[in-house]
């Protein structure tokens, strides 16, 4: 098992080398000098070329490569000139505050889903199925900005029920000690309930905003793939058999149609972890997305760079993981593997 | 046949009969309206008796048998009719009441059963769940009980199988399985649908004499779906012909086959291939000397240079089978090269004539399928060569031969009529695919006159050449895909299993249509089958294939009737044949 895991890391090597070039050349052709915007606009040419030639861009693109690489070798992903923070830190700060605002999102989501999904194949055509599709579809076709603003107005403007969206902890508290860069899992590891409860009225409106966006491809890969077993000849065989209900869908059925539920999990995942920048706007959330877009506007390489190879390592890791889960869930796969 | 006999007519004549069907009419809801399925079956069957249903398809047969169970389909519904159970009203009791009877006191097996089992349980874990949800074991003794249900379906080594899942099993162990899990619970009722197609014949033997011996042994009662009349009159007391929906006859096996009472039967009879006839006697009467010119006499063996030449041909693949090339993509074969490789075929020679027609006959992982794919050159042969024509087409790679002037003489007709068919071109569309992708240059009208002409060939009434596959039947399907491969006036056809998907009767019209094309169009045949009564009525010479190697070779008649390998004696006994 260890060793496979090694030879499928081993795989994913040329792919991290293939990202590697590829956005430091796609940095390299933005449009916009990043020399001419941190020098200022009442910058002389002199004092741009100064700053140039500072950050080495004066260099040709190989030199700037081999420079690049060498600074990666050691850990040194460059300095953000925004920030003024090495792009490493950055990272660390912000990729868990991320991380923990879509995996609980995600969680919401399957815990409503996927019940609903089953619920769905097993009573297909009921009013039940009805509500699957009309909640899949209001949840896609609404944008997230909008379903943000309008819990927002409705939770903390009306009705009070949430702090001001403003990041992941009120300011009268301090963040927990730094186990694992999340807040609800540090603070309780410490017993500290009371920065657990904060954490999370921060949390719970931009994750369950995330919830209603992700729970469409969830429900109805789920509904789908649920049908399809159910018209399989095993699961008529275990009719035949006299199994109850619940056997049939939960135990023979649901297993067999969780793996194409896995793989778009592990989709949904993926692209909300990079692409929710909507969210982290409207909730003012210290996240990896409102971190790389605010780089690219300014022309700001380094953190760009630092984002996109990091969210390639979790790329390939994310799929590890569901290359495991595969082989737990089917055991044809093991043999495969 | 006596001791059968014996029970079904001796011991249990007082009591009321187990399972009793009254005039049960099935209904299923479709957008067009309901449609009747089945219409006023009645059935009666005691303790220790067994029932063949016998039908082609659409004849309600499986219906039937899943109304008894009550596991139809939601759109199904018992429109009439009754169904009493060893004194339950089935039809009308409550869904826990018939439960409670399935597995435990009626049970099930099915066609295709590697399909019919969990792929992702252990399959002695799925015998388990059986037990324990019929309260015949405790989740504590539960394992110990399953193993005694393998053993007593007689699969070696139990307590190894009971890890196994399905995919690490053969057909026929699967079959093992299915029958574990529908005995488990020593029902009193056992229906098998079609249990045993798909199945090599010498699986299929050992399958049904594991049924009736069981049946036997427990005195349950067994119900056997199936189309193949030879089967259900050599493994039932009584048989029920089914067409339509409808009874056509019940009587038992032997006077079905003595003296056949109805016109469906007496066709269904006549259709079935069986020893000591030829291909004309399998159509039914009086439609021969109309349709049919008489029977071409065999084709003299051409003297000359023969068509195909196949020498020491063999097709080795990786060990580690269908997952070789996914693991080479991921790097992850390190460990498959330590394994021989596995040798498909084996250094096997062969030739074919002109105007000939070999049969190529095996169990399934015998070669057979693989060898005719190397001769299509869809498959690249590790070693040997594969002369056609005097050219060594086996040097070529399969990627290369679609262009080649040779791929429109080597033609092919597939196994499965409907999958082999693109379900968005119509008959005239499939039937012209060759003609338009070879650069005939036919085009327009010309190209019309050319599809029309080969529908004609093949029997297939111009006016069903603008259907798309799903409006035409089985045969249709079966004929287009002949015309097809005909289209390029190809010299050497390949025949893979061309009816084995077809209900007998059009087995029957397939079967002659393909002779009568050789003999007019001076083709060549390879016929892959398992079916050797088949094999035997239109093919010249036969090659039994085991392992990769041939056993066997020789005139097809001498070889019948004659064996002189033990295998092809063996598959001859297999055959199951009638009570006559």
């Amino acid at each position: 098992m260890l060793a496979q895991i090694a030879r499928r890391l081993a795989t994913a090597i040329p792919s991290i080398i293939g990202v590697i070039i590829v956005t430091f050349l796609l940095t390299r052709v933005l449009p916009g000098d990043t020399a001419a915007y941190f020098a200022g606009p009442a910058a002389t040419p002199q004092a741009i070329e100064e700053i140039r030639a500072k950050l080495g861009l004066d260099k040709p693109l190989p030199v700037q490569f081999v420079a690049y690489v060498k600074d990666l070798a050691t850990g040194n992903l460059g300095n953000s000139l925004t920030t003024g923070q090495p792009v490493l830190d950055d990272l660390r700060a912000r990729l868990p505050a991320s991380a923990e605002l879509t995996l609980l999102g995600l969680l919401l989501s399957i815990l409503i889903a996927v019940p609903l999904g089953i619920l769905a194949a097993v009573r297909q055509g009921s009013w039940i199925d009805h509500l699957c599709r009309i909640v899949a579809t209001a949840g896609v076709s609404l944008p997230v900005f909008f379903t943000g603003l309008l819990l927002v107005y409705v939770f903390y403007f009306r009705l009070g029920w949430a702090p001001a969206p403003l990041g992941r902890l009120d300011f009268f508290y301090s963040a927990p000690p730094d186990i694992t860069g999340f807040y609800l899992i540090d603070s309780l590891a410490t017993g500290d309930f009371e920065t657990f409860r904060a954490a999370f009225s921060q949390i719970w409106l931009p994750a369950v905003t995330l919830a209603i966006f992700s729970l469409a491809p969830i429900a109805r890969m789920t509904r789908a793939s649920m049908l399809a077993v159910l018209a399989s000849d095993f699961v008529r065989t275990a009719r035949a058999s006299g199994l109850k209900p619940s056997k049939i869908v939960l135990g023979y059925a649901f297993r067999n149609a969780l793996l194409p539920v896995i793989t778009t999990l592990g989709m949904v995942f993926s692209f909300l972890l990079g692409a929710n920048v909507l969210v982290e706007k409207v909730f003012a959330w210290p996240g990896i997305g409102s971190y790389a877009i605010e780089a690219l506007i300014t022309s700001d390489y380094a953190p760009v760079q630092g984002f996109v190879l990091a969210m390639a390592i979790l790329y390939v890791l994310l799929n590890l993981a569901i290359d495991i889960l595969y082989g737990l869930v089917d055991p044809r796969v093991r043999i495969e593997a | 046949m006596n001791i059968r006999t014996d029970i079904a007519h001796g011991a249990n004549h007082m009591q009321p009969p187990l399972l009793d069907v009254q005039d049960l009419t099935v209904e299923f809801a479709t957008r067009r309206g309901a449609v009747r399925a089945v219409e006023k079956v009645n059935l009666t069957l005691g303790r220790g008796e067994t029932l063949g249903i016998v039908g082609e398809s659409g004849s309600g047969k499986s219906v039937t048998s899943y109304t008894v169970m009550r596991i139809l389909d939601r759109a199904g519904r018992i429109a009439e009719g009754t169904i009493t159970f060893g004194g339950v009203d089935v039809g009308n009791a409550s869904e826990s009441t018939v439960r409670a009877l399935r597995g435990r006191e009626m049970s099930m097996i099915f066609q295709n059963p590697r399909a019919a089992l969990n792929p992702i349980r252990k399959v002695g874990k799925q015998i388990e769940d059986v037990l324990i949800e019929h309260v015949q074991a405790q989740p504590s003794d539960a394992r110990e009980k399953a193993i005694e249900v393998l053993k007593a379906v007689r699969i070696a080594r139990p307590e190894e199988r009971y890890h196994a899942y399905p995919f690490e099993l053969s057909g026929g162990m699967c079959q093992r399985i299915v029958i574990a899990l529908a005995l488990a619970c020593r029902p009193q009722l056992l229906i098998a649908d079609e249990p045993t197609t798909g199945l090599d014949v010498t699986t299929q033997k050992a399958v049904m004499d594991l049924v009736v011996e069981l049946a036997r042994e427990r005195n349950m009662a067994t119900i056997l779906i199936t189309h193949d009349l030879g089967l259900a009159a050599a493994y039932c007391d009584r048989v029920m012909v089914m067409e339509k929906g409808k009874v056509v006859e019940s009587a038992t096996a032997e006077a079905i086959f003595r003296a056949p009472q109805h016109v469906y039967t007496r066709k269904l009879m006549r259709a079935t291939p069986r020893p000591g006839i030829g291909l004309r006697d399998l159509l039914p009467e009086g439609t021969v000397p109309e349709a049919a010119p008489p029977m071409p006499a065999a084709m003299p063996a051409k003297t000359g240079e023969p068509l195909l030449v196949v020498e020491n041909l063999v097709k080795e693949y990786p060990r580690q089978g269908s997952g070789g090339g996914f693991a080479k993509l991921f790097g992850r074969s390190a460990d498959a090269e330590a394994d021989a490789p596995f040798r498909a075929v084996d250094g096997i020679s062969f030739e074919v004539a002109r105007g000939e027609s070999l049969g190529l006959v095996g169990e399934s992982g015998c070669g057979k399928s693989t060898t005719s794919m190397m001769v299509m050159r869809l498959a690249d042969p590790t070693s040997g060569r594969i002369l056609f024509d005097g050219e060594d087409i086996g040097a070529m790679p399969a990627r290369r031969f679609a262009r080649s002037s040779f791929r429109p003489r080597i033609q092919l007709v597939f196994q499965d009529p409907t999958d082999s068919l693109n379900p968005r071109f119509t008959a005239a569309r499939a039937i012209a695919d060759p003609l338009m992708r070879m650069g005939t240059g036919l085009g327009g009208g010309a190209l019309r006159a050319r599809v029309e002409e080969l529908a004609g060939l093949v029997g297939l009434p111009t006016q069903f050449l603008d259907r798309f596959p799903h409006q035409l039947s089985g045969g249709q399907k079966a004929r287009v895909g002949i015309a097809r491969a005909i289209a390029l006036d190809p010299d050497l056809v390949v025949l893979d299993e061309p009816t084995a998907a077809l209900d007998v009767s059009v087995q029957a019209v397939v079967l002659n249509l393909l002779q009568d094309l050789k003999v007019r169009l001076g083709m060549s045949y390879i016929f892959v089958s398992h079916d050797l009564e088949v094999v035997r009525m239109l093919c010249d010479r036969v090659i039994v294939m085991r392992a990769g190697r041939i056993v066997e070779e020789g005139r097809t008649a001498e070889v019948m009737a004659a064996p002189k390998a033990d295998y092809t004696r063996e598959l001859l006994s297999s055959i199951p044949h009638p009570p006559l």
